[in-house]
This record gives structure tokens, sequence and C-alpha cells, in this order.
């Protein structure tokens, strides 16, 4: 039993990192704007974290810095796809290739590193409840943060007057025009936010959940984020659902590898993105159901007078 | 409309154009050709060229680490007579016959590779560089100027082993292992048994992560092994992660291919470590003085390319000296790791009593023993 | 302040000139990363630009890299061009690699040289069917053909790596993860001797010009490209776009698939877990800087080369570090897709706002 506690907890851990990177996604594209570029987003700010954290042994300043260097990036991708007009998909898919290849290069000095150990963290009290204490009270504060951080969007998105008004620009950017938003100011700040988050889940790759420093340490985790939120039906709770389903099927894959099932471990390393084809598959079935829940502009330039 | 903003846009234009022609222009003139041969005065002898290819990155930490140690050690010990060079991150495909070519045009004269698939670009390139001579790490094809090497890890799984199965707690033991081939599977059934050596009772889990080197996926195999109650873990991939992930979980580990006490200090039982340094010098040298030939070397404790070190304070006395005996016993030929008798998963024996595997047994091993749990991806 | 204005058609000054504006615009960055580096800018510069061309065995190494580029950079226009963003094309080129092994794999030293045409036929097969996922699950389920498609790539490096170390290893090979190295007569046919361009090289050029008059003076081509990106107007013109989406797809699928056979039996021999080799990410912006057409995706495939070898050589002569290469080949494409602003867009000097 204890074993599956643990592996409870892993799972957590595991989908922490898509759960966050996932949320900002979802500001991304609640706003109409699709960010490809989420992977190599992430990488430097891995290694923007992790250079933070080696000069000064702060966790918090390396996710700080994490969340900055993500948000830079987001703002030129922003830039570009918002007031320069370029296609959403190529300018994302530039970012990834430019992070990938620039992370690499900034990183090189800081293989070698490693930073100050890493204390673990507990709820008192509640972590010393029998199964379910080891199971879901023993880890870092952001993976709480990330649950919370999913309750804050539902709140803000669909209770507060600003998060209607994001809502409504990824919906119908002409209408919110028509009504004096600032529908480019306003997806640049979703764009921005949502670049942050991703900054701080690759923050948390590299300063907590592998510290060290590696190139490409991100390993497709950005796809899958991106994923994760058409997955989710753009919905913060099912977004953090679906994050930890994919952290759970990525654990599980090891956990029956040490258990001795026989299962080729290719299939069992495939397992978790073959599980995102047949979902994607079954939710985008229905058009109607997509269109209820895709914002509409998703992926559309907006020009204000075109 | 004002031309202004056109006129503007033009100029910047037309200025970066006129750089951009400076500059290639620049190229063009300076025929700096790239001359890396030495340009020696008369009498002295020309430096040999020494150039080496790696397959991951200089500060992994690990393999790649390793070499370029030793090849740091061959740079003190000829000093002025040799002169090296390395290029990393070299894939394993087309890519790497490219880059064997190159360094043969640089001028280089002898070109260490240091991972398997490297094999079939090598052969293709030392089958047109004649005059070059080529040292293959870990593969098995030869040529008149390619020659083998390789280093004998599986003993120091086996001493890894030893400590791990008196540090052990819970009698089960953890291998995060990369790809399926002989010389891991070897090392996973060296370090079952060098444990069973001094605790009969042990078992060995392994988780196969399909790679040499990813650090997120070592963390997610140690903490899959270390939550199905294995306390002291080994691994088989490059990074320093699996030593991390113990230190972070409170449970031990073992350094591998090089010193890896400081990623986990409290953790950390032991290394086992690859001193290529012997075997490249001896290469070298031999290209010096014209004695190379091709060959197929496998080294270990006895030639000085295999060591445990770093062996932790808390480790009892008893397996220490167990390791010393060890030591000694490899170093003058009278211990044998591989020597029977030797059982099977199923039980059957795969060694007879007292007989001693040959290399090309050990060449060929893809079987788990006694003690190991679960099966070989694609194998047996 | 600056203002974009839309122009009331397209520049075709801009239309060209902003690909050589973007590169100089790399370049320059990469003269500033050069200097910061400590390393002589102009020596720099030489490795990217003067060695990959300097002699006929340069031009070849240079022809191997590109060919594989500009073969998957073809189907990808095509694909582009109807709107159907099939990021999956390294996917597909392993497939197209693994179909090619299997056949390869039949031969020995007495089949006949048609197995080389087996060959490559299998692969754009392998290549298709890998696609023609992609497109079912389109037509039939609405699912988005990015996520699929890359979803796609890490399920054929897993069924790649399960065949080499499994039912496909080389009996002979100490259990290493490969197959046998390929049979000599499955060789593709090399062009000339002293240099490993092979007849790949043709084939591209030849799909070069198949895909010019595919694109631009047949019915079917602008059917296509409309039925990708006007489906209203495609419908009311009588043209489907759901046809559009299966050729576009199998079309590329199957130019990736050709990809990995003429890699795979060409300078490769065997299949190993190396296969895959980031072509299909780079195919794509080989495919963007070349505007999406066939002939200037020729020029940004060998220049997409020069980028990846003189990355090489800039490593071990310079000792620069390898990810220069990844920085540039990103900085191009989004130098590119900023220039490009000026193509349909005119900048104004504005005083105050309008």
């Amino acid at each position: 039993m204890e074993t599956y506690a643990l592996l409870m907890a892993a799972t957590l851990n595991a989908g922490t990192v898509l759960a966050l990177a996932a949320l900002g996604l979802l500001i991304n594209e609640k706003a109409g704007i699709v960010n490809l570029g989420a992977e190599g987003l992430m990488l430097c700010a891995a290694i923007a974290g992790f250079a933070t954290v080696v000069h000064t042994g702060n966790d918090l300043l390396g996710f700080a810095a994490g969340m900055g260097a993500g948000a830079v990036l987001a703002a030129v991708f922003g830039l570009l796809v918002i007031w320069l007009g370029t296609n959403q998909y190529a300018t994302g898919l530039a970012l990834s290739l430019f992070g990938v290849g620039f992370s690499a290069f900034a990183g090189i000095g800081y293989v070698q590193e490693k930073l100050p150990p890493r204390v673990p963290f507990e709820v008192p009290f509640l972590a010393d409840i029998p199964w379910m204490g080891p199971a879901l009270f023993r880890q870092h504060p952001l993976v709480y943060g990330a649950v919370a951080l999913a309750g804050g969007l539902i709140w803000f998105l669909y209770r507060t007057r600003t998060g209607l008004v994001l809502r409504s620009v990824g919906e119908s950017p002409e209408s919110a025009h028509a009504l004096g938003y600032n529908v480019r100011r306003i997806r640049f700040a979703a764009v921005v936010a949502g670049g942050a988050l991703c900054g701080l889940a690759g923050a948390y790759i590299s300063v907590i959940y592998t510290p060290l420093w590696v190139e490409g340490m991100v390993a497709g985790k950005g796809w899958i984020a991106l994923a994760l939120t058409t997955f989710a039906t753009w919905r913060p709770a099912r977004v953090l659902l679906g994050a930890y389903l994919f952290g759970g099927v990525t654990m599980l894959q090891f956990h029956l590898q040490s258990t001795g099932v026989d299962v080729p471990s290719q299939l069992l390393t495939a397992l978790p993105y073959m599980a995102t084809i047949v979902v994607l598959a079954l939710i985008s079935r229905n058009p109607a159901w997509i269109r209820v829940n895709m914002p509409t502009s998703l992926g559309k330039p907006f020009q204000p007078g075109s | 409309m004002t031309d202004l903003t056109k006129r503007s846009i033009l100029k910047t234009v037309a200025l970066s154009a006129v750089a951009a022609a400076a500059a290639l222009s620049l190229l063009g003139c300076s025929k700096k050709e790239e001359a890396p041969k030495a340009q020696a005065p008369a009498a002295k002898v020309e430096p040999l060229k020494v150039a080496f290819a790696y397959v991951g990155p200089v500060g992994d930490g690990g393999w790649t680490f390793a070499h370029d140690n030793a090849r740091k050690a061959v740079e003190k010990e000829f000093g002025d007579k040799i002169v090296t060079s390395f290029v990393e991150n070299v894939k394993e495909n087309a890519d790497a016959e490219r880059v064997f070519r190159d360094m043969a045009g640089q001028g280089n004269k002898l070109i260490f590779g240091t991972t398997f698939g490297y094999m079939e670009p090598m052969l293709k390139a030392a089958a047109d560089l004649k005059d070059v001579k080529l040292e293959h790490a870990t593969g098995y094809k030869t040529a008149d100027n390619m020659r083998t090497y390789d280093s004998r890890t599986y003993e120091g799984a086996y001493m890894a082993g030893v400590i791990a199965g008196k540090m052990t707690k819970s009698n089960t033991l953890g291998v995060v292992a990369s790809v399926p081939i002989p010389e891991v599977v070897r090392n996973i059934n060296s370090f079952t048994l060098g444990a069973q050596s001094v605790n009969p009772k042990v078992k060995t889990k392994v988780v196969w992560v399909n790679e040499w080197f990813n650090p997120p996926k070592e963390t997610e195999a140690a903490t899959a092994l270390i939550n199905g109650g294995a306390d002291v873990l080994m691994q088989n991939t490059d990074s320093p992660a699996v030593l991390q992930t113990a230190e972070k979980m409170g449970k031990r580990a073992f350094g591998w291919d090089s010193d890896m006490t400081a990623y986990g200090p409290k953790a950390h039982l032991g290394s086992a470590v690859i001193n290529w340094a012997p075997y490249y010098i001896k290469a070298v040298g031999e290209a010096l003085e014209g004695k190379w030939a091709t060959s197929q070397s496998w080294w270990g404790v006895k030639e000085g390319a295999i060591d445990m070190v770093s062996v932790a304070a808390d480790v009892p006395e008893d397996a220490k000296k167990k390791l010393d005996d060890v030591k000694a016993g490899l170093k003058d030929g009278s211990f044998s790791i591989w020597k029977g008798p030797i059982l099977g998963q199923d039980g059957k024996e795969v060694l007879a009593k007292d007989a001693v595997a040959d290399d090309k047994f050990l060449g060929g091993i893809m079987f788990y023993v006694k003690g190991v749990e679960g099966k070989i991806p694609g194998g047996k | 302040m600056l203002r974009l204005e839309a122009r009331p058609e397209a520049s075709k000054l801009w239309g060209y000139a902003s690909p050589v504006l973007a590169l100089i615009l790399t370049v320059g960055v990469g003269v500033a990363i050069f200097m910061a580096l400590g390393k002589d800018p102009v020596r720099g510069l030489q490795m990217f630009f003067w060695e990959p061309v300097k002699s006929a065995y340069a031009l070849g190494e240079l022809m191997v890299k590109a060919t594989p580029l500009l073969v998957i950079a073809l189907g990808l226009g095509i694909c582009f061009r109807s709107n159907v963003w099939n990021i999956g094309a390294e996917g597909q080129f392993v497939m197209g690699a693994v179909a090619a092994g299997g056949v390869a794999l039949l031969a020995d030293k007495d089949t006949g040289r048609w197995v080389v045409l087996a060959i490559v036929l299998a692969g754009i097969l392998g290549g298709m069917l890998w696609a023609g996922w992609v497109a079912l699950l389109r037509d039939k389920f609405n699912a988005n053909e990015i996520l699929v498609s890359l979803m796609l790539v890490y399920v054929a490096d897993m069924v790649l790596s399960y065949l080499v170390y499994g039912p496909w290893k080389d009996p002979a090979g100490y259990n290493f993860p490969q197959t046998k190295t390929f049979a000599s007569v499955t060789q593709i046919p090399r062009l000339m001797s002293g240099s490993r361009v092979s007849v790949g090289l043709l084939i591209a050029l030849a799909g070069v010009g198949l895909s010019w008059v595919f694109l631009f003076r047949t019915r079917a081509g602008f059917a296509q490209q409309v039925g990708g990106l006007a489906p209203a107007a495609a419908r009311y013109a009588g043209f489907s776009s759901r046809k559009a989406l299966w050729v576009a797809l199998l079309v590329s699928g199957g130019a990736a698939g050709l990809a990995g056979a003429l890699e795979v039996a060409g300078p490769m021999g065997q299949l190993t877990p190396y296969v895959p080799a980031g072509y299909g990410f780079a195919a794509i912006i080989v495919a963007y800087v070349g505007r999406l057409h066939p002939v200037g995706m020729v020029f940004s495939a060998v220049l997409m080369s020069m980028f990846y070898i003189g990355g090489e050589l800039a490593q071990s002569r310079l000792g620069l570090p390898k990810s220069i290469t990844g920085v540039f080949q990103g900085l191009l494409l989004f130098s590119l897709l900023a220039c490009d602003t000026l193509v349909a867009y005119r900048l104004r000097w504005l005083s105050g706002r309008a």
C-alpha cells in the first residue's frame, strides 16, 4: 500500500510541472493566442532559474528569474504575433527552436554545477496522516501552488470582470474592439502572463525536480503541456487533472518496470503520448463540443481597423 | 505620404548590405586559410595531432567527463609532443563520419571515438584514411588502422555490489539501467553477484530508461525504484541524477563513470570510476613511437582503468576489507568475478562450478542471474 | 511613432528582400555572439559560409545534408500552403526509414538492383501511413493535427527502438541495438565516386520541379491551396477541403518517408536508434525560409545545411559550442517572420496618435 502512496506523491510532483505550464498556456489560449514556443521558453527559464540559484543560493530568486525569462521571451513572441501580425504557429515554432539552442548555449558553463541541498518540505500535522500524509502532503510548496493557481484561475476567468474581458477577447476580438477594449494590449498581457507561468514550470524542473542543468532537459514537457490545454478543453480544473494523469502515466511506466511486469519498455515509454492522441481524438470528436469550449479566435491574427 | 519611412528603411537595409558586403569581402580577401599544421622550424619534430570525438557534453559529469579527463592527462604526460582537440555532442549517425573525415583533414593522425555508435562511421572513414589511426571505444569491429578498446565496468559494478550488499537494510537493490546491451546487463549481474557474495538475500530491481543520458528520466526511474523498496541504487546512465534523487529521498547510491561525491554527499557510497588515462597514454605513446598496431583491448582494475573511489566513511570495516581483497585479487589475477557456479534467473547453471568465464562469454551476456527481477527488454 | 499600415497589395520587392534582410540580421547577431565569446568573427563567418562550399568534397557533404532537408521541406511546403500544420514530419521520416530498412533487411547479396526501388517505395509508403493517421484523426475526429502529428513523433521513436532492440536486432551484433548492415546491393546509388552524394539529390531536384508545377500550374494544386486556406470559398468553387487535407498529409508524409529511406539506405546503411536526426523539425524552418516556394526551398535547404556543417566546424576548429547552430537557425526564422511583415505592411512614421 505504501508503494501506491509513494506513487501518488511522485505523480503529483511530476504533474505539477505540466500543470503550471499548461495553465499558463491556457491563459494565452483563452485570449486567442497559441504559443507553440512553450518548450523553448521553458528551457530558457530552466537555465535562468538554475543559474540564479547557483549564484545566489536562493530558490525564490531562481523562480523569479525563470518567470522573468519566460515573460521576456513571451513578450518578444507577443510583439511579433500581436503587433506585427506574424503567423502564430510559425513564430511559436521559431521560439521553440531558438529557445532550445539558446538555452543550450547559455547553459554551457553550468553543466557541472550543482545546487545547495534541497530541503524536503512537509505540511505540518497533515504529513503524518497514515497513507494520505506521504501521498499528498510531503511536496514542495509549488505543488500546492499549482492547485491554488488552478482555483485562482477559475475564479479569475469566470467570476471577475477582467476575466470576462479576457475571454471575450478570445471569443470575438472584433466585438471586444468595438466595445472599446484595447484587444492587442489585453492579448499581450495574457501572453506575457502565460509566458511567466511557463517560465515558472521550467524553473521548477531545473531547481526542484531534477536539480541539474542539462541541455534539452525539459524533454518534451512543453509540447505535452500544449496538448494538455486542448485535452482539457480549456478549463483549469481539467488541466490540473490532465496534468496529474500524465505525470501518473509517466511514473507508472517506471513503476511497472520495477515490479517486473513483462511489457516492452518502449511500449510503456510511448504510453503517455498514445494516451494523449486517444483522448484528443475522443474530445475533438464532437465539433459542437469543441466549438463551445474552444476560444473562437484561437490562432487567428487581429489587427484593429482590418 | 511621407517618404521618410521608406527612405529610412532603405537606408538601414543599404547600410546593413554594405556592412555585410564588407564583411564578406574581408572573408574573401583575408585568405587566412586555417593553418592547423604547426609551422615548425626545420629541426624540431612536428607534434602529433590527436583528436577526440565525444558523444555528449564534456560537462556531463559522467562518461564524456571521464574521457576528457584522460585527454587532459595525456596532454600533461606528453607535453608539446602532441596537440589535442575535441568535438563534443557528435551524434552517432551519418554526421559522425563527416566529423572523423574533417579531423583527418585537419591533420589529426590519431583519432579517438568514444562511443559504440561510432563503429560504422569510423569503419567507413578508416577505409579511406589509411594514414590515420582510429581508436574505437566499446566496439567490436576492427581494421588495419582501427582498433577497439573498452573498460571492464563490470568490475566496478561488482565492487559496488559488495558495498551495497552490506549497506542495504531492505535487501532490495535498484539499478537505473540505460540501454539493454550486454555491457549493461553484465553490470547489473555483476552488481548482484557482488552483493550476494556478502549478503545472499539481496534482490535487484531494474528500470530501463532506454537512453544513456536523460536526467529527468533518470530521476523518475530512481524515484520509482526507491518507491518500490530499493534503498541502495546503482546506475549505468551518465548523469548524477540518480545519486541526487537518492540524496533527496534519504537513500544511498553510487557514482558512475566519474567521482560523483559532490552531487550527493550524504547518499554517496562510492564511485565506480573509469580511468581512461592509462590506455590513452599507452595509445599515444605507441603512435609516437611507431609501434601502434590493431588490437582489441579490454582493461580493468588490473591495468588501472577501473576503480572504486571515495568510499563513504560509514561503510563497515569488513566490507572495506572485502573490497580491498577483491581489488588485490583482480590486480594479480587470483580472483575472478565470473567464476562458477553461477545460476541464471531460472535457477539453471550458466557457469559450472570453478569454471571461469572467458571474454567471449562475458561479451555476449544477455540473461539475468538469479536474484535480479524482471525481464530484459527484447532479450531472453 | 511607428505604425504599421497595410499595403494595398503585397510588396514584390520585400517578397524577395525579406529573407535576405533576415539573413543579414542573423549574421549580424552572429558576429556579435562571436565577439562576445572572444572568437574572431571573420573566422566564425568563414566556418559557416566559406568552409562548407570551398571544395568539391565540401560541396558534396553539403548536398548530403541538404537533400533530406529539401525533400521533407517540399512536402511540408505543400502541406503548409494548404493550411495543414504537419509538425510531425520527424516521425514520418523515422517510419519511412523503418519501412525502408525492413525491405532492405530482406535483401542479400544475390538480390537484384531493383530492390533499391522497392526500398524507396517502402519508405514513401511508411511515411504516408504514419501521416495518414494524422489525416484520419483530423478527418473523422477533428483532432488537431499539430498535436497528433507531434505525439506520433515520440511513438515512432519508440517503434524504431523496439525493433532495433528486439526483433530486428543483428544476431551477429553482440546484442547491440542495431540491424545488420544492409547488403551493398541496397545502397542508394552514388552520383559520383569520392563523394557521399547520392541520386537522392536528383530525386530532390526533380521534386522541386514537380512541386512547382503542381502548386502553380495545375488546377489540382490550386484547388489544394484554396481548399486549405479558405474552406468556404473552396466549397463554393467545388473544391474539397477534405481532399486537400488528405493530399497535404499524404504528400508531406510520403516526402518525409522518402527522405528517411534515402538516409537509411544511403549514408547510414543500417537501422540504429539514432535514425531520428531532427531533420523533420529543421525542414519546417527550411520550408518557411524558402517561403513555401519550391525554388526558394532549395536555397534555404543549402543555407540550413551550411549552418549545420558550419556549426560542426566551428566547434572542432574554433571551440565554439555546438548549440550555436540552433541559435542561428531559430534566429533566422524569427528574423524572417519579422521581416516578412514588410511584405504586407509598411512602416509609417506618424507624429502623435492617428
